[in-house]
């Protein structure tokens, strides 16, 4: 009904990753993974994945190991809290970024 | 069919030949018997809607919200308080461009209490995005509600259809009631290009940032300021847009011609009197007792306040005498906003007429005949007594 004269300009897209920008850059604080105590990776089994599971942004993969995506992470700390190895730390983001080895 | 009934009951009757599909409302006098009246036309099968029972006008509203996004014809109705309650879901339906209609019963605004009517509520809201008509009379209040409806899906911006509180709302009249095939004829079924559909996922209305930003496939996404400037836009298209259909309208039902503004007398008048609401058609009798003593005088009635008719009021206006405004609200602190709008739109005018502004009838004061004759015969006869600064009618200080 609306014709092509209204509306030129709305709010709709297509859902999916980036959708609501690159949210990684309000990220403070930076989860990084020590992958000797983190337990899928240490165990090399699809175990555990608190994190993935707890992430309210779904920005952490179910993977051996598990990996953040740094580009929507907004660095809540949820899943350092949550995590039972202890194995996820909140860095300050004024410090290097180190690629997973 | 003519038929003699309340103005609320004219408003539901518009509604229920508009098929609205979803009906979500809070009772709050003096809007209160328009939504029993859709109640019962729900209970009865007359109507084949949803009646959803809310516990706030801010439930309402986000009820028609929803679903107005599920691709349903959605309405509901407030007065005063209950208005303003919902403002912030107002905000939000108009930014989503949600085509809901509600009628609002017009109501001054506690505190201190009133039940009684003016239309500080709705003037209070002029700036939301909401397209604003108001009706005079029970036979304007459904035709108001039906072309609200065909307007609103149009141009994908809600619509509020104002009419005074009691003056209106409680008192009867004979007005003619349209036939479901006619009004079947000139509203189509609504038909929206984008409502919530599981099989089409979407994101509506998420976070924007203040700049521009791709989307998940690289297409640069309209920003906030995008958006608004697009409502805004629209809503000036509106006005010829609501030209359009109510000339449709008149072709089918034989009533309208004066959706913008509606004029009395005011050809070759040098004085024009003008206000929103019932208020013109009972300003016509003191404006007829003048022109029997030669004053050269006349009535405007403003129907669309928003978007504003600024081209019509100035050809209306342009190269009158004097212009005086009646109003039964104000923005507080500053003068009347009609009076505001009015000289502002006149500012560019070459011959710009002088321009006066009353204050009356708030919460129900009486507006008695001799008041407006009155103030409009001081108006004519010594303008220049006036300040910019309006004038109060009946206060009893």
């Amino acid at each position: 009904m609306t014709t092509d004269k209204f509306c030129s300009m709305l709010s709709r897209s297509k859902p999916g990753p980036g959708d609501g920008g690159n949210t990684g850059s309000w990220r403070v604080l930076r989860p990084v993974i020590n992958l000797e105590a983190c337990i899928p990776a240490k165990r090399n089994k699809m175990a555990c994945f608190h994190c993935w599971l707890y992430c309210p942004d779904s920005v952490v993969s179910k993977t051996i190991p598990p990996v953040i995506n740094y580009d929507y992470c907004k660095g809540c700390g949820i899943c350092a809290e949550e995590c039972p190895a202890g194995a996820i730390s909140m860095v300050d983001e004024s410090t290097p970024l180190v690629e997973d080895k | 069919m003519h038929i003699i009934e309340s103005g609320n009951v004219a408003a539901a009757t518009g509604v229920k030949l508009s098929r609205a599909q979803v009906i979500a409302a809070y009772p709050i006098t003096p809007q209160t018997p328009l939504t029993e009246k859709l109640s019962e036309f729900v209970e009865s099968g007359e109507l084949a809607a949803e009646y959803i029972p809310v516990e706030s006008e801010h439930s309402a509203m986000a009820v028609c919200i929803a679903a107005s996004t599920a691709g349903a014809r959605a309405f509901t109705a407030t007065s005063a308080n209950g208005l303003l309650y919902m403002s912030e879901q107002l905000h939000w339906a108009v930014g989503a461009r949600l085509p809901i209609v509600m009628c609002v019963a017009n109501r001054g605004i506690g505190a201190p209490w009133t039940v009684w009517n003016d239309q500080q509520d709705t003037i209070s809201q002029r700036d939301v995005g909401w397209i604003q008509i108001y009706a005079n009379d029970h036979q304007q209040i459904i035709d108001a509600v039906i072309k609200a409806f065909r307007l609103a899906q149009t141009v994908s911006i809600p619509v509020m259809v104002c009419y005074d509180g009691y003056l209106l709302s409680h008192t009867y009249m004979p007005f003619e009631e349209p036939a479901q095939s006619s009004v079947d004829s000139f509203l189509p079924t609504f038909a929206p290009t984008h409502f919530l559909d599981p099989e089409n996922p979407g994101n509506f209305n998420t976070v924007t940032l203040p700049d521009v930003r791709p989307d998940v496939e690289g297409v640069i996404a309209p920003g906030y300021i995008e958006i608004r400037h697009t409502l805004h836009q629209d809503l000036r298209a509106a006005l010829d847009t609501f030209v359009e259909i109510d000339r449709e309208f008149k072709k089918e039902f034989g009533r309208g011609g004066n959706p913008l503004i509606e004029e009395y007398r005011c050809e070759d008048a040098d004085f024009v009197a003008v206000c929103i609401g019932s208020l013109s058609y009972q300003l016509r009798d003191v404006v007829d007792g003048m022109r029997e003593n030669d004053v050269k005088i006349g009535v405007m009635g403003v129907q669309m306040y928003r978007p504003f008719p600024d081209e019509a009021i100035v050809r209306a206006l342009a190269g009158k005498k004097g212009v005086i405004v009646f109003e039964k609200a104000l923005s507080y602190g500053n003068q009347g906003a009609l009076y505001a709008d009015i000289k502002s739109a006149l500012y560019k005018s070459a011959e710009r007429p002088f321009i006066h502004n009353y204050i009356l009838g708030l919460g129900g004061r009486e507006i008695k005949t001799q008041h407006l004759l009155d103030a409009l015969t001081a108006s004519c006869t010594s303008p220049d007594t006036f300040e910019d600064a309006p004038r109060w009618i009946g206060l009893k200080l």
